[in-house]
């Protein structure tokens, strides 16, 4: 249909036609993309003596869900209004698509838009919900503590080619990004101290500094939070869309122990992988700080010596022991998450942001704990 | 017919929290019978399925397996009854980090005393069962979805399973794949003398390979026929199942009925 712009205005108008009818006479083209009167306009001409609406649509050129959508509206009005709408005036197709429309009574929308509760509700139920969440996690590590005593007795069932699988996605594959990241935290700490202790010539005392900083605290934080983002999230991802494709309720009623077959290996392959890392990453970390050494004129071997002998063992033990514990906190909280998962695509991106977030809260709340407890133990 | 009683249902309630999926389900299913859960979408029959695998447990009632009571069982008890079970998932729910085969020599490693090389050829045996032979070494991603059923259906034969349980079977495939599926359980059911338990609302699937079914109703909340589908279709004393299992052709009931 070649429609003029004239043609493209949708018309109502009103005639009254004796006795009772309010005749509503359409013309033009009535489609979404046309600025159509509401039902509202058309109604309000409605007189106390009215008792029928009819429709008269002889002159629409063009129709679509505007038409219908504007008719539903009327015969809608109409009826709270206890009158009597003659839909036979309108296209045959806008009264069929009416017929069906109304052919199922509406459903009382009592799940529609959630209720806007009082303030004491609202923390009612965020307590609730933490109280179960809370019960949740408990559950969980019960299972997996009973899990692990299944492991030491040898009755745990998982594929042993699974550990070796994650075991090198956890490792061998993280090695890129943990190199990176904790050279360049070497290499800050030692530009913030380098400059400081300039001021007093005591550019050496940067190996101590950065020695001290790597391996008891940044090397396992930083490690930790990367595998929080790279394995812990994957583990999330991984589990919850196994349990979306109904992987996990196939493991069950072959009478594997889920917990076994999918959260051991991952859990174990993550607690073996992340001392070593956090080693690596000290590693790095110093090496950082003999780059920025160079630069105020230490030798790598002065850098190495004072760093040797400033460091004690206990020092890395501390640090090695945290990133084990920080990879447990990543595995639990990764595979936690995977597992509860609800059972859709976007209950996998939740699963997957909470697993991240909760390992990296995990992460600083023990860090902050070890840092009392290491204090009050003096060591 | 004097077949033995092989599942028993009693008196299942199914809830989650407080909301009754469906109460006051009693039936029996016979040995060797093609047994179908019907009714319309969204009543609970992949629910009771759950259920009846050991997924959920009832809020009330009892399953039992030949007379077991699976819920009353000590974990040991029930991990032995779930492995006599073979399950197709409504997707297929393969392993997607192992290949076809793998998935199938899983359950034979763990509950067999193959050697890997035995399990292998069983693995392969059951894959070309099902016509998949071939395609052991494919991954389930690279496969399409009828065959990813198929194979679904090859690793719950894996064990030789007593029951074998179907969520489905014919959802998402096309008219001939699903008649093929159909010609495969009964083949099944001849040759391993499985019971066969069968959760689907395909009319002409359930008139070819029933033998009784049970008919849950969404409205009442609990089942309201069971029998040989094929009488209650046109002998049934209730005008819903008449309806449902003639498409709604016949006496289109107004205000009543089956409803999705």
């Amino acid at each position: 249909m070649a429609a003029t712009e004239r043609d493209r205005q949708s018309e109502l108008t009103i005639e009254r036609t004796p006795p009772d009818t309010l005749a509503l006479v359409l013309a033009g083209s009535w489609t979404l993309s046309d600025a159509m009167p509401s039902a509202d306009t058309a109604l309000a001409s409605l007189a106390s003596g009215d008792h029928r609406i009819a429709f008269d649509a002889q002159g629409v050129t063009e129709w679509d869900s505007g038409l219908v959508s504007f008719a539903v509206n009327v015969v809608r009005a109409g009826e709270e209004r206890k009158l009597e709408v003659d839909r036979s005036g309108l296209p045959e197709g806008v009264q069929k698509l009416l017929a069906l429309a109304f052919a199922v009574p509406e459903v009382d929308s009592s799940r529609g838009a959630p209720e806007r509760g009082s303030f004491t509700r609202w923390v009612g139920e965020t307590t609730l919900r933490a109280v179960g969440a809370l019960s949740d996690t408990v559950t969980f590590v019960g299972e997996l503590t009973l899990s692990f005593v299944r492991l030491l007795t040898g009755r745990a069932q998982f594929r042993r080619l699974d550990l070796l699988a994650t075991i090198q996605d956890t490792g061998a594959r993280a090695l890129g990004i943990v190199s990176l990241i904790s050279f360049l935290v070497g290499l800050i700490l030692a530009y913030i101290g380098a400059v400081q202790f300039q001021m007093f010539g005591a550019e050496i005392y940067v190996a101590n500094l950065v020695g001290i900083a790597m391996a008891r605290e940044m090397a396992a934080i930083m490690t930790g939070i990367i595998m929080a983002g790279r394995t812990g999230a994957a583990f999330a991802a991984q589990l919850g869309t196994m349990t979306v494709n109904e992987e996990i309720d196939a493991l069950s009623t072959f009478g594997f122990a889920p917990i076994d077959f999918l959260v051991l290996p991952r859990m174990l392959a993550l607690v073996l992988m992340m001392p070593l890392l956090t080693i690596y990453a000290n590693v790095l970390g110093i090496a950082g700080g003999m780059l920025v050494g160079l630069s105020f004129g230490i030798s790598p071997i002065q850098y190495w010596n004072q760093t040797v002998e400033f460091l004690s063992l206990t020092d890395f033990a501390v640090g090695i022991f945290k990133g084990g514990v920080f990879g447990v906190l990543v595995a639990v909280s990764g595979c936690m998450r995977g597992m509860q998962c609800g059972r859709s695509a976007s209950a996998v991106g939740e699963a997957t942001t909470s697993a991240v977030v909760t390992a990296i809260v995990a992460i600083i709340v023990a860090d902050a704990i070890f840092a009392v407890l290491l204090s009050t133990l003096g060591i | 017919m004097a077949k033995e009683t092989h599942i028993e249902v009693r008196d299942v309630t199914m809830a989650y929290g407080d909301f009754v999926i469906q109460r006051d389900l009693t039936f029996d299913i016979r040995r060797g019978d093609v047994f179908i859960i019907m009714g319309g979408s969204g009543c609970g029959k992949s629910t009771l399925l759950r259920h009846m695998i050991g997924l959920k447990s009832p809020a009330k009632g009892s399953i039992s397996y030949q007379g077991v009571s699976f819920w009353d069982a000590d974990a040991e008890h029930r991990i032995g009854l779930q492995r006599s079970f073979g399950v197709l998932f409504q997707s297929g729910a393969l392993w997607s980090s192992m290949t076809l085969a793998e998935n199938v020599m899983l359950p034979l490693g763990e509950y067999t005393s193959l050697t890997r090389s035995e399990a292998r050829e069983i693995a392969s045996l059951k894959l070309a069962l099902v016509g998949l032979a071939g395609f052991d070494d494919f991954y389930p991603s690279e496969i399409s979805g009828g065959m990813q059923k198929r194979a679904g259906l090859a690793r719950a034969m894996a064990l030789d399973p007593d029951v074998l349980f179907f969520d489905e079977p014919s959802a998402g495939l096309d008219p001939i794949s699903s008649r093929r599926l159909d010609d495969l359980i009964l083949e099944l059911r001849t040759s391993l003398g499985a019971t066969i338990v069968v959760v689907t609302h395909e009319l002409q699937s359930i008139f070819s390979i029933a033998d009784d079914c049970v008919f849950l109703d969404a409205e009442t909340r609990t089942m309201i026929a069971t029998g040989d589908p094929r009488k209650l279709r046109d002998e049934s004393p209730i005008a819903s199942v008449r309806e449902f299992l003639n498409r709604g052709e016949v006496e289109p009931q107004p205000g009543g009925g089956a409803h999705g």
